[in-house]
């Protein structure tokens, strides 16, 4: 979108009407004020969607091809590994990145500091789009995608830990959607349906902190069933649940700091006066906030190792790998908050939240696929899998932009709000 | 926010509490306490008596319907096949299957029969969100194709790694495992058709107290014959399918670090803790809410209140 940072300084569309004072049209608003053809002219230009089309163009025939051929015809078929990339990296890890939506409702919404408020929208949309990725992901991945609801109205298996994980992504699925349709209400004009979610803001945030702290610990939970089959050291039957939970707190609030340093960068164009002005000080808080939940996490880490008596593990090969991954994942980004926060090095904290990202998929595919089956043969996805992965990922960063291309997320919409 | 009114708070509090708690009311139903069925069947099997002849594999096979293998039954090179380092598991083709070990004590190869071994309280039942899985009071444990949804926690869940999936199928996808022949047998007192099948007697199928029984005398009889343990009397909780073996069980392949109680154990930890978020949670974030905006809430009260002291002597000069 070099169009508007070199030609247009000023936002596009920020208000319903024209400076004429006529109202833009729904396509005129979806095309961002640019005629069809400019539209057509400036997205071929840009090399970034070359890229998309290239994963898209094989990516979306193999799609076609797992639901023709079945599982069996873009991943392994593995029976000791029933599951692969999909769950490993599009639930597991997609999950968590995604906790942001209710870190910074709570912040804004529930503590009142609203000098986060800038970032506020952005995080419930990562989380939102986060979610919903998750169950595309899922949905490649279920033998029979069809039956989703079946364990909401058809079969249900209420003692099961993956039922309350199902249940609690549903409803927080939706409490999202309630919780970003604001943005969407703005744009579209329509303000009754923006008032009346806004009554149950505070209702809506309460029921998003106990759907998450149940599920993202219910993912971890999800482990507990295979005891004897995850390394050791990174299965823990009582603090399982507690090591997904507040690794998904830093996890998604570097999220943010990634999702915010992307459209400074390459989309400033879009953001407002009040987003520019506060993202150093707003990261730099997100920051303080991941570092008390990676300490926090580190000494828990620490506990379940003690409690579960595996100091002899650490000795091992790998021991040296958990270390390993504490100790880049986890310590390494600590310091660089740390000092970010110190020195008020804003790109000293935006490299360490990439890392703490990276950190967090790291270490939900060490428990599902790398340090599962430790005793076992290490099972490396098929290329198709990993292509499909790609694939809905770069769907995900496509409607990501899609979005923030258009609603008031990092802007402040000037009509009638 | 917009200025939230206590009773708007109370009424979104209760909103949540009252959402949750009609989801989750199911859920508090405490992980599922199964009757050990006293009454249920069991199978031993004698890793010395097996000769390694595949009956029952070839009779499983015809018994089940399932496909014809592309070795023939009395080809016995697959006791050499390897993939991955491990030796044949089974699969969507094959509910059961026998392997060769030597074992470094004794002068002869000791085989062993893989199936479903039936557990008392099956990990894979615990585990799926469906209610797929059935442990029935003969002692099988059945599934039901009819309501799955293909997630496979169920084979993630199996300390055995038991069931298997039929990727090969984009539509009627669905696990596929050994059930005790349940439909055809079990459920009508016979025994399954592999013990049938058997020309050694290394199977002996029975009331599971009773083979149980027959496993311990043999062991006190001989006990130079026999290690002194059973494999699956306790493991993961007790299986309905137990083995005797001449040498270590982890020489023959078996997995030795199962925990010796059910999975669910495991994972009861954190069950127990949901209901105590679903009640905790929703007052105390409110609680904290109400501590945060504590100020903001003091200071809209001062400004109303000079508001009105101001408006009440505008009207006090109007009068004057």
């Amino acid at each position: 979108m070099k169009l508007f940072s070199k030609k247009r300084p000023e936002i596009p569309i920020v208000h319903h009407t024209k400076e004429d004072g006529s109202a833009w049209t729904i396509k005129e608003k979806l095309c961002l004020g640019l005629s069809i053809d400019d539209y057509k002219k400036q997205f071929i230009r840009n090399p970034v969607n070359w890229f998309m089309a290239m994963i898209l163009a094989i990516g979306i025939p193999l799609i076609l091809g797992r639901y023709a051929f079945g599982l069996g015809w873009v991943t392994h078929a593995s029976n000791d590994y029933p599951w692969g990339l999909f769950l490993g990296f599009g639930l597991f890890g997609m999950v968590p990145l995604s906790a942001s939506g209710f870190m910074l409702g709570t912040t804004v919404e529930l503590f009142g500091r609203k000098d986060f408020h800038a970032i506020e929208r952005l995080a419930l949309l990562n989380g939102l789009l986060g979610y919903f990725f998750a169950v595309v992901f899922l949905e490649i991945d279920l033998g029979m995608p069809w039956r989703l609801p079946y364990p909401m109205f058809v079969s249900l298996g209420p003692a099961a830990v993956l039922f309350l994980v199902a249940w609690h992504v549903a409803t927080y699925l939706s409490v999202q959607i309630a919780e970003v349709l604001p943005a969407l209400f703005e744009w579209m004009g329509w303000l009754k349906g923006k008032r009346i979610i806004r009554k149950y803001v505070l209702g809506l945030t309460v029921a998003g902190i106990i759907l998450s702290t149940l599920h993202q610990g219910a993912l971890g939970a999800l482990f507990t069933y295979a005891p004897a089959k995850v390394h050791p050291l990174w299965i823990s039957a009582q603090f399982q649940w507690i090591h997904f939970f507040v690794s998904s707190i830093f996890g998604g609030l570097s999220m943010v700091i990634i999702a915010s340093t992307l459209i400074i960068n390459f989309m400033n164009w879009r953001c407002d006066d009040d987003f520019k002005d506060n993202l150093d000080y707003i990261t730099i808080g997100l920051a303080k906030g991941a570092s008390y939940a990676m300490i926090t996490y580190l000494v828990i880490k620490l506990v379940a190792v003690a409690h579960d008596q595996e100091w002899t593990y650490l000795l091992t090969g790998w021991g040296s790998y958990y270390m390993l991954e504490l100790g880049v994942a986890v310590v390494l980004p600590m310091f660089m908050f740390a000092l970010g926060i110190r020195n008020n090095w804003v790109t000293l904290i935006r490299f360490g939240a990439f890392i703490t990202a990276i950190g967090i998929i790291w270490n939900r595919l060490n428990t599902s696929l790398i340090c599962f089956n430790w005793q076992m043969y290490q099972e490396i996805p098929h290329w198709k899998e990993v292509w499909i992965t790609v694939t809905i990922y770069a769907i995900y960063f496509m409607t990501y932009r899609f979005i923030v291309y258009r609603l008031p997320i990092v802007y402040e919409w000037k009509g009638e709000r | 926010m917009k200025k939230l009114s206590r009773r708007n708070f109370i009424k979104g509090g209760l909103a949540t509490t009252a959402a949750v708690a009609v989801l989750k009311e199911k859920k508090s139903k405490a992980s599922g306490d199964f009757d050990n069925y006293p009454e249920g069947m069991g199978v031993i099997v004698d890793l010395t008596r097996c000769v390694g002849c595949r009956s029952c594999e070839a009779a499983c096979n015809k018994e089940q319907g399932l496909p014809e293998p592309a070795v023939p039954f009395d080809d016995f090179s697959v006791f050499d096949y390897m993939h991955h380092g491990e030796k044949r598991r089974t699969d969507e083709t094959a509910y059961t299957i026998v392997n060769r070990y030597n074992p470094p004590a004794i002068d002869h190869p000791l085989f062993r029969k893989v199936q479903c071994n039936h557990c008392n309280e099956p990990a894979c039942l615990t585990s799926c969100f469906v209610n797929a899985y059935t442990k029935t009071p003969e002692g099988a444990v059945i599934y039901d194709a009819s309501v799955c949804v293909g997630c496979r926690t169920c084979m993630v869940a199996c300390p055995f790694y038991i069931p298997t999936f039929k990727y090969s199928s984009a539509f009627t996808p669905r696990i596929m495992k050994c059930i005790f022949c349940y439909d055809t047998r079990l459920k009508e007192g016979k025994p399954p058709a592999c013990v049938e099948a058997c020309p050694q007697e290394a199977l002996t199928f029975g009331k599971r107290v009773d083979v149980l029984e027959i496993g311990k005398q043999r062991i006190r009889r001989n006990p130079d014959k026999y290690v002194d343990h059973i494999y699956g009397e306790h493991e993961v909780g007790g299986t309905a399918w137990m083995y005797l073996s001449s040498v270590p069980f982890d020489q023959v392949g078996f997995d030795t670090h199962v925990p010796k109680e059910p999975i669910i154990n495991s994972v009861k930890e954190f069950l127990a803790m949901v209901p105590m978020v679903l009640t905790i949670w929703p007052g105390l974030f409110v609680g904290f809410h109400l501590l945060a905006t504590k100020k903001d809430r003091v200071r809209e009260m001062e400004k109303e209140a000079e508001l009105k002291k101001a408006k009440e002597n505008d009207e006090k000069e109007e009068q004057a």
